[in-house]
């Protein structure tokens, strides 16, 4: 999954400081994987070197100074063009789906025509290796269904996500 | 939305259709094209409409309102009997269960259709012999169909539809009874017959697996057809 699309897709929802961004990312999206603070900061200081991320200027508080963050239109354009470009079908793309199903709810964009872009985009491959069984051998034709039994498990939980948009939309927004 | 693979003619086309079964609407403006040749898979959730969606397109459901066009003419606005000899002459259809006469053989399944077209019962019978080869199920002619596996019945069905020559087949979950393995072998002989003999095709699946045999997929959610998933025919 890409954390600096997803720390980015957080900006959008609102300018933040980096200890922030580091909550709403474990909170949503690490799954007993916390992003360090040095990864974080690593990849805020990337995203402003490339145009993508603004640091402001540096804050007093208590603490050590610290910088509130905001997207650019550059980055702003490049979570639209992540958000609606489907992945390319293989295994174990869960995570990555998952992120841009919440991030794509919580910035009010559409779900559901992003789920639908990549459903198409797995029932592609998986017509290709389906017309693979037809002219393979019966190696190709067993390596084919184990592709193949995988992106239908992908749609079967890409169709009941669609089913659940409502209620995860009601969710994310709560929190 | 009016969903068809560009570059080939439409045969048939649902243009804005309703359906409901009393209170309950099951299609709300349903619009898809299908064109000569295609293999168009039509998945959906449970309840969806993609089996209302089908018998509309069949003729077997008259729409509420909208229109159904096959082959340049309205077929929505056909009588019932007209309705019916389109049925028996053009389309062929492969259900679930095959909807066989069990107590029938095999070989009379698949030449019930051709005698009821007043065909010659000698020339009936040796069509549906040269079917049932076709299907590998040469030596199952004298077997009654409730004898036969799920796969073989579900081949002569196959052999049933396909033996009148139709230019349209309906298929509405023809895999859904059989065990992977079983339904493969089924979807490869209607898929691979059915392009070999340039047969219309619209399945109807709830299974990605089954869908991907087909050209191209639409999505009916709500009674709508919302997605449309095309690719060049090979």
């Amino acid at each position: 999954m890409s954390v600096a699309l997803t720390l980015l897709g957080l900006l959008e929802r609102e300018p933040s400081y980096g200890y922030d961004l580091k909550r709403a990312y474990d909170a949503y999206f690490a799954r007993g994987k916390p992003l360090s603070f040095g990864q974080v900061y690593t990849t805020l200081a990337r995203l402003a070197r490339d145009g993508k991320a603004i640091a402001g200027p540096p804050e007093h508080g208590d603490g050590p100074d610290r910088k509130r963050y905001s997207i650019t239109d550059a980055g702003m354009a490049d979570v639209d063009s992540w958000l609606a470009t489907p992945d390319e079908p293989e295994p174990h793309l869960q995570p990555v789906l998952f992120a841009k199903v919440v991030l794509a709810l919580m910035l009010s964009r559409p779900a559901d025509s992003y789920l639908d872009a990549q459903r198409a985009a797995h029932i592609r491959r998986m017509r290709e290796l389906t017309r693979l069984k037809d002219a393979g051998s019966l190696v190709d034709t067993i390596l084919a269904d184990y592709g193949l039994f995988h992106l239908e498990a992908d749609l079967r939980w890409i169709d009941l996500t669609a089913a659940r948009l409502s209620e995860l939309r009601e969710m994310v927004q709560e929190l | 939305m009016n969903t068809s693979a560009a570059g080939h003619g439409v045969l048939l086309e649902a243009r804005d259709i309703a359906k409901s079964f009393g209170q309950t609407p099951a299609l709300r403006g349903a619009s898809v094209a299908v064109a000569q040749g295609e293999i168009l898979a039509v998945m959906g959730p449970s309840g969806s409409g993609k089996s209302t969606l089908l018998h509309c397109l069949a003729g077997i459901f008259p729409p509420d309102s909208g229109e159904v066009w096959y082959d340049g003419r309205r077929l929505d606005t056909l009588n019932e009997a007209e309705r019916t000899r389109l049925r028996r002459t053009a389309f062929g259809f492969v259900f679930q269960f095959g909807n066989l006469v069990p107590e029938l053989t095999a070989a009379d399944n698949v030449a019930l259709p051709l005698l009821l077209q007043r065909q010659h019962r000698k020339a009936a019978y040796r069509q549906a012999a040269q079917w049932l080869d076709r299907l590998d199920l040469g030596d199952k002619g004298t077997r009654r169909t409730g004898e036969l596996s799920g796969g073989e019945a579900q081949r002569v069905a196959v052999a049933r539809a396909l033996a009148l020559g139709p230019c349209l087949l309906f298929a509405d979950e023809p895999t859904g009874s059989l065990d992977s393995l079983t339904g493969e072998k089924v979807m490869k002989l209607l898929t691979g017959l059915a392009r070999e003999q340039g047969v219309t095709v619209v399945l109807v699946t709830h299974d990605a697996r089954v869908a991907a045999y087909a050209d191209r997929e639409v999505m009916v959610r709500d009674g709508v057809v919302t997605a449309d998933v095309g690719t060049v025919r090979s």
